[in-house]
């Protein structure tokens, strides 16, 4: 320390003589020095007050006194500093962490779209942050039955990750595509209401197609309407089917309805993510999406998912504003 | 904690927004006359500042004593803030950066913490926080 304060003074006084470039420099190189001693910003005011002192034979008063000052400045500026530092350090690790999750629940979330015969399968899922709040599960086993699930957690990021994953152990126990989705929205509503914090809650819209008469049944537990393009009318419609969201209350009934398709019919089931548009308070986005989807009717199911996302999300100036996702089952 | 013992040093009243400028001034008097240096000074009066302002903000009422300590012939200051106030809940993780909310007592425990060589903190939810600092001369 010692050492460092004539070494200081030296080079002060040097710069004071000459005003070069390289009296600046040979400065500069010193902080190494005063890192290696854990010389703090406030010491080297302190230092750089004392070396003033020595060179300047009477060194104005004021001059004197504002390093004074300039060293409380320094105190409570370094500590200010460190905190913000220890903070951006944390933030880091924080960041780190949620990219490990993001890929554990990947992995975890995975779905296989399933190739049932007389079935074209196309599926986009978009989270909005690192952590999915959406989730599509299918069901595909070796019967008659191709069964799917749209599901939308009310919440994002880490929270809804976790709870998403709950839903799928739910979906997993049911193990065959043949349960009535009546029957599957009540046990993920008893399981979720039972086990999940009240602040959280579930959308599902769940359906199952009977591969040999061409059936959709799906019931709803407060999710968005799927849409049914009827090809030979040209013409869609909602599916909706009343029932509140998954965990409210236990012990509720959810219904079921039929539809029969034919071929090159189609059923595009969605997320809130698709059709919320923010800032845009009259633009019927499922209208929009209705003729958008009818546009595309002659590509193959995932080439339809792939082009409404391009075409919704460049509508979002490609920043969406909630978790995106869309499954197109056609029949042909 | 001898409550009674510690009236016998230097006391501050921290009531006003200009109580916090005379803790400061007495930890830094103090400071000066057991031998820190300047920038020692500045540490001190910087940490007293921050368990001042705290009181003031968060406890309404309390008081700062400042001492001077001696163990094995080294020379040294403590300083005690005493409140009644609303108390904190996990004294031990409150010295972590980031752990108390900004705008909440004891978010500047942590930098007080750097500017001392020790902290000590004593907490009780709804009965109030003891919170003795120290530091050495080198």
């Amino acid at each position: 320390m010692k050492e460092l304060k004539v070494q200081y003074e030296k080079v002060l006084s040097d710069y004071l003589l000459n005003q070069n470039e390289s009296n600046l420099y040979i400065g500069q190189n010193l902080v190494r020095e005063l890192m290696r001693s854990n010389v703090s910003p406030e010491d080297l005011v302190s230092i750089h007050k004392q070396s003033m002192e020595n060179i300047v034979p009477n060194l104005p008063e004021s001059v004197s006194n504002s390093f004074d000052f300039l060293i409380e400045v320094m105190v409570h500026f370094g500590l200010k500093l460190k905190e913000h530092q220890s903070l951006l350090l944390k933030q880091e690790e924080i960041r780190i962490e949620m990219e490990i999750a993001a890929k554990i629940q990947n992995l975890l979330l995975e779905t296989k779209i399933p190739k049932p015969n007389g079935l074209d399968i196309g599926m986009v899922s978009v989270p909005v942050r690192k952590m999915n709040g959406d989730y599509v599960h299918f069901m595909h086993d070796d019967g008659n039955y191709f069964s799917v699930a749209v599901t939308d957690v009310v919440g994002k990021g880490v929270p809804a990750a976790l709870c998403m994953s709950m839903v799928k152990y739910g979906l997993d126990t049911l193990e065959y595509a043949n349960n009535n989705p009546s029957y599957v929205l009540e046990v993920l509503n008893r399981i979720i209401e039972k086990s999940v914090d009240d602040s959280m809650f579930v959308s599902m819209f769940y359906g199952r197609y009977d591969l040999e008469n061409d059936i959709f049944t799906f019931g709803s537990a407060g999710h968005e309407p799927a849409l049914y393009y009827n090809s030979k009318d040209q013409t869609f419609s909602d599916l909706d089917s009343k029932g509140l969201l998954l965990g409210v209350l236990p012990e509720i009934k959810y219904s079921q309805k039929d539809i029969h398709l034919s071929e090159n019919d189609f059923i595009i089931l969605i997320t809130d993510g698709v059709t919320e548009f923010r800032n845009m308070d009259n633009f019927d986005s499922r209208a929009y999406i209705k003729r958008l989807a009818k546009s595309l009717s002659h590509l193959s199911a995932q080439e339809m998912c792939n082009k409404i996302f391009e075409n919704l999300n460049k509508l979002h100036n490609f920043q969406l504003a909630d978790d995106f996702t869309i499954v197109t089952i056609k029949k042909y | 904690m001898g409550v009674l013992k510690m009236r016998d040093h230097p006391t501050v009243k921290i009531v006003t927004e200009l109580d916090i400028v005379a803790a400061r001034r007495l930890s830094r008097y103090m400071a000066k006359e057991i031998g820190f240096g300047v920038v020692d000074q500045a540490r001190i009066a910087t940490a007293t500042s921050e368990l001042a302002k705290n009181i003031y903000l968060y406890a309404t009422t309390g008081e700062i004593i400042v001492e001077k300590i001696e163990k094995d012939g080294q020379k040294g200051i403590a300083i005690t803030a005493i409140d009644s106030g609303p108390g904190i809940a996990n004294p031990h993780k409150i010295l972590e950066d980031g752990y108390a909310k900004s705008s909440s007592q004891g978010a500047g425990l942590p930098g007080v913490k750097r500017l001392m060589d020790s902290i000590q903190i004593n907490s009780e939810i709804g009965k109030g926080t003891v919170i003795r600092i120290e530091k050495w001369v080198k």
